[in-house]
């Protein structure tokens, strides 16, 4: 079958820039066949390469000595001791949610899930953020439930339990969701496994489903702007299989535990090239490929669609060849394709065989090596104007304004279509600020969170950045768990305009301090640039994931408020209502400054909470909608009243950081007051739980009412 | 006691069930499905929860076709007793070990949450440490748990009192607000709720631990 002559449109038409291309005839010294220029626009394209985002992802904290790998690999792997390992990562799947949001979403949860047992961790918690336009965009319901239906009904067949996240609208959604997945795993240390082939002559392995032509091009699309002919792209999304990638999970840890393996690699975006490439380049060796072995469901495939090809659920792995036949057993049992496609070479080529012809020829160092890298000019953002005079509004209609909107209603309608509790070691307690997961069969749990506040990002990038740290430490600290490290899925506009860049450098900026000063080094995460749908860019969405650690169950702070016990606010309160998510729910008015954040105390009330865990019933962390709106979620799941004795808005709906609000028993506030007063930690007793009614200051309403609100508000908002 | 749980491809609920059984005192083997036979002198057969399958063609039928499919069926003929939950529910219903289907949840949409269930019956080793009419707390997470039957069917498990759980506030539509269900002999058990998750105080609640107690001194007794 003849190839398409090369020509400048269909060069464009692979996204590669012309400087781009001129770079690839550097590189080989000669025209590319079809093939190779697929293969070049697979691993250069934004989504592989991160060539806009390199230069300033190195300055990120990385290391520590919790730390066992970093960034680089499928998912950062951190000790939790007794030779425990947890591995973790998150990563988008913006573009394609958008497209087709149920097979987006899922394929976006199955792509992080085989991240995690790629190492050889057994998944055991997963979460979600995603971000919608507002409901009343007309395409925002059908997103909403495509994308919920998507996650569930992947994460649920698969057998993880989707124990947190986030659902936000906002309008620089609209044309542009993001959904952004995140798995953690289990491992021993010793039993962890990396991409880096080695050894020369060694048989290269395709594990799992079948090639089809699904998804040919997906990266190279997750990598551009939308505009109005996005429809026309449905056919790149991918379609998920969670019933294989379950087989495919236990026959790859069958095989692991068996030692036939070298090194594995999942094939994620651009597939069979992106994996094998990884695992040459990372071992040093060249890799051969002879694609008529490649398990094939369609016929007359062309070494160009099976390289581009984004099916889901498949492995590559190098093989110890002694092993082969035990290996190959092991997919027998579980029904999954095993197939010797190639193997390792001594040389540095990237070599394609199909038939008898020879569809690619590269050198394969420099697919990965060599890939361009932008220092993107970029332009500090301004400083916020100052914030607009606030209007009179009542305190308790503060307080509707946000439970009864939808990006702080209850989400029940979203986690009731997890399953949260498949495995059996989830601690079932609703309302937590974090998810918490035993250790199958030790005492020890691990807390997993994901934040960010995108109005504080787009109002001072170095602020929001920091404040998403500091959020998802207070959110671990809340639940008594140490945090020990973070992952960043970092979604942003157009690198190419410098005031996008600017948002990115000031938010990597905020989130590396913050990382430092929490001992939260990030260990893994992902960059999706180019969410904008003509020429509009989203809210700056760096989403931290993060992970703490509670080294015996008895850490935990899981209680809830009893009637009588004091509510009990830790931390300063100054009264910061720019950006606010009371501004924003009761008037759609987004101004001001991002409320700042001091790292130090962040950390000293952090080590607070944690060391008077024993005299705390109840804990929760103070966020967007301030000590109001946590005052009511902690007392409406307890089915508590509550009264806070405070009249003015700033007090109440204010969004100072490093706060925490606890329900304390009478007896013990004394205790708690002297702890704080020894350790520099402002606490005020600012009220009471119990009864039936709320009552803020002057104001009372019954919490029945209140409750209804704030439990239908979500559905009701969608329509669905 | 001896316990055995079957592991179908797609099953995600085996291992739980196994800690479920063993915390109560079972001594437990794991059976893939591609086995033909049970070990002997095997007492209970578990069939856990989870997507056998893939949940594809319909929730539970190719399992019910699988080659230890009829190894369960003549354990349960000859007086055996089997557990199914969720979709081990779907999968002994598809068997034909139970009478009437479990159908899509009438909300169209997948339903996890800790339910309030009233015990309708305690006349089987299942339901035998609680009290008629006690409410007991546990999870349910399926898609497809909305239990159907014709009028005689239902009238017929009315009558003779093979209703054992029923929802207090019902999740997904199901008929008389079944949630689970027993044979004529009373030994056979499906039930959508799961039990292995309410086992233990980091669950939440310890009455599903209260059921597989029940069955091993219920077992004991018969």
């Amino acid at each position: 079958m003849s190839e398409p002559q090369i020509t400048p449109d269909l060069v464009a038409a692979h996204g590669l820039k012309p400087d781009e291309y001129q770079r690839i005839l550097q590189i080989i010294g000669r025209e590319p066949t079809f093939t190779e220029l697929g293969i070049f626009s697979a691993m250069w394209n934004e989504h592989c390469s991160y060539k806009s985002s390199k230069i300033h992802l190195r300055k990120l904290p990385t290391t520590g000595p919790q730390v066992i790998c970093g960034p680089g690999e499928n998912a950062g792997v951190v000790d939790i001791g007794d030779g425990d390992a947890v591995i973790f990562k998150m990563e988008s799947h913006n573009h394609p949610s958008y497209i087709e949001p149920h097979q987006g979403a899922a394929t976006g949860v199955g792509g992080i899930l085989r991240d995690v047992f790629t190492m050889g961790a057994r998944p055991i918690a997963a979460m979600n953020a995603l971000s919608f336009g507002l409901p009343s965009h007309p395409k925002t319901a059908h997103l909403v439930k495509g994308v919920v239906e998507g996650v569930g009904g992947y994460g649920n067949a698969f057998g993880v339990p989707t124990v947190g996240g986030e659902v936000r609208f906002h309008k620089s959604y609209n044309g542009n969701c993001l959904v952004n997945a995140f798995a953690a795993g289990l491992a021993r240390t010793n039993a962890i496994f990396y991409s880096a082939a080695s050894g020369v002559g060694m048989p290269v392995v395709y594990l799992g489903a079948k090639t089809g032509r699904d998804g040919v091009g997906g990266a190279t699309m997750a990598s551009a702007e939308f505009d109005e002919t996005i429809e026309e792209k449905r056919p790149t999304v991918q379609v998920g299989d969670p019933f294989t990638e379950k087989c495919l999970l236990e026959a790859c840890l069958e095989l692991m535990a068996s030692g036939a393996v070298i090194s594995i690699q999942d094939m994620g975006a651009a597939g069979l090239t992106c994996s094998a490439v990884e695992m040459g380049d990372k071992g040093g060796l060249g890799i051969r490929l002879q694609l008529d072995d490649v398990p094939q469901r369609e016929t007359n495939m062309t070494a160009y669609e099976m390289m581009l090809s984004e099916s889901q659920e498949r492995m590559l792995m190098v093989l110890k060849p002694e092993m082969e036949a035990e290996a190959r057993a092991i997919f027998r049992k579980w029904d999954l394709d095993f197939a010797i496609v190639g193997e390792t070479i001594p040389e540095d080529r990237f070599l394609i065989l199909h038939g008898n012809e020879v569809k690619a020829d590269l050198p394969l160092s420099k697919l990965a090596s060599s890939a361009p890298e932008y220092d993107r000019p970029w332009v500090e953002t301004p400083p916020a104007p100052a914030l607009v005079p606030v209007p009179e509004i009542g305190l308790l209609d503060g307080l509707q304004a946000l439970i009864g909107s939808p990006n702080h209603a209850h989400k029940g309608w979203v986690y009731e279509q997890y399953d949260a509790q498949v495995g059996a070691d989830t601690l079932v307690t609703p309302g937590l600020p974090a998810g918490v997961v035993r250790v199958h069969g030790t005492g020890k749990a691990l807390a997993f969170t994901s934040d960010v506040t995108p109005r504080y990002v787009r109002a001072n990038p170095v602020q929001g950045g920091r404040q998403a740290v500091a959020e998802a430490y207070r959110n671990l600290t809340a639940v008594g768990a140490l945090p020990l490290a973070t992952t960043d899925n970092l979604n942003f506009g157009n690198p190419e305009k410098p005031e996008i860049m600017g948002q990115f450098v000031g938010a990597l900026k905020g989130i590396g301090e913050a990382c430092i000063a929490l001992d939260m080094p990030i260990v893994s995460g992902n960059v999706s640039l180019y969410n904008e749908t003509d020429g509009q860019p989203i809210l700056p969405t760096p989403t931290i994931g993060a992970v703490g650690l509670l080294k015996s169950l008895d850490e935990l702070i899981a209680g809830k408020p009893e009637t009588g016990d004091l509510a009990v606010l830790v931390g300063a309160t100054k009264g910061h209502l720019g950006q606010s998510a009371l501004l924003a729910e009761a008037f759609g008015i987004e101004s001001g400054d991002a409320p700042p954040v001091d790292l130090a105390a962040e950390r000293r009330n952090g080590e607070f909470i944690r060391a008077n865990r024993k005299a705390l019933r109840a804990c929760t962390d103070l966020g967007d909608g301030g000590l109001a709106l946590a005052a009511f979620e902690l007392a409406e799941a307890a089915g508590l009243g509550v009264w806070i004795d405070a009249n003015d808005i700033p007090f109440l709906f204010g969004e100072d950081q490093a706060r925490y609000l606890v329900a304390v028993a009478q007896a013990d506030l004394a205790g708690l007051q002297a702890a704080a007063k020894a350790a520099g930690v402002p606490l005020a007793l600012v009220g009471q739980f119990g009864g039936e009614t709320v009552t803020l200051g002057s104001e009372s309403a019954p919490m029945a009412e209140l409750s209804k609100l704030y439990r239908s508000a979500f559905a009701a908002a969608l329509g669905v | 006691m001896k316990a055995a749980v079957i592991t179908f491809p797609g099953s995600n609920c085996d291992r739980d069930l196994v800690v479920a059984f063993e915390g109560a005192g079972f001594q437990v083997t794991r059976i893939w499905h591609k086995d033909a036979e049970l070990p002997e002198g095997v007492d209970v057969v578990g069939v856990p929860g989870g997507f056998s399958y893939g949940d594809y063609l319909r929730c539970g039928a190719i399992a019910a076709k699988s080659p230890i499919g009829g190894a369960i069926v003549k354990h349960a003929q000859r007086g055996g007793y089997v557990l199914g939950i969720c979709n081990g529910f779907q999968v002994i219903t598809e068997m034909g070990l139970l009478p009437g289907v479990l159908m899509r949840n009438a909300t169209l949409r997948f339903v996890c949450r800790t339910v309030t269930l009233n015990v309708v019956t305690t006349d089987s080793a299942y339901t035998s440490t609680f009290v008629k009419g006690q409410q007991i707390r546990i999870p349910v997470a399926h898609h497809d748990g909305n239990y159907t039957i014709d009028a005689d069917g239902l009238k017929r498990l009315q009558d003779e009192d093979r209703i054992a759980l029923t929802y207090a506030d019902n999740p997904n539509g199901s008929m008389a607000d079944i949630a689970g269900i027993l044979s004529e002999n009373r030994r056979v058990f499906g039930l959508m709720p799961h039990p292995e998750r309410a086992a233990e105080a980091l669950h939440g609640s310890v009455d599903g631990a209260a059921l597989f107690a029940g069955l091993m001194g219920g077992m004991a007794l018969a």
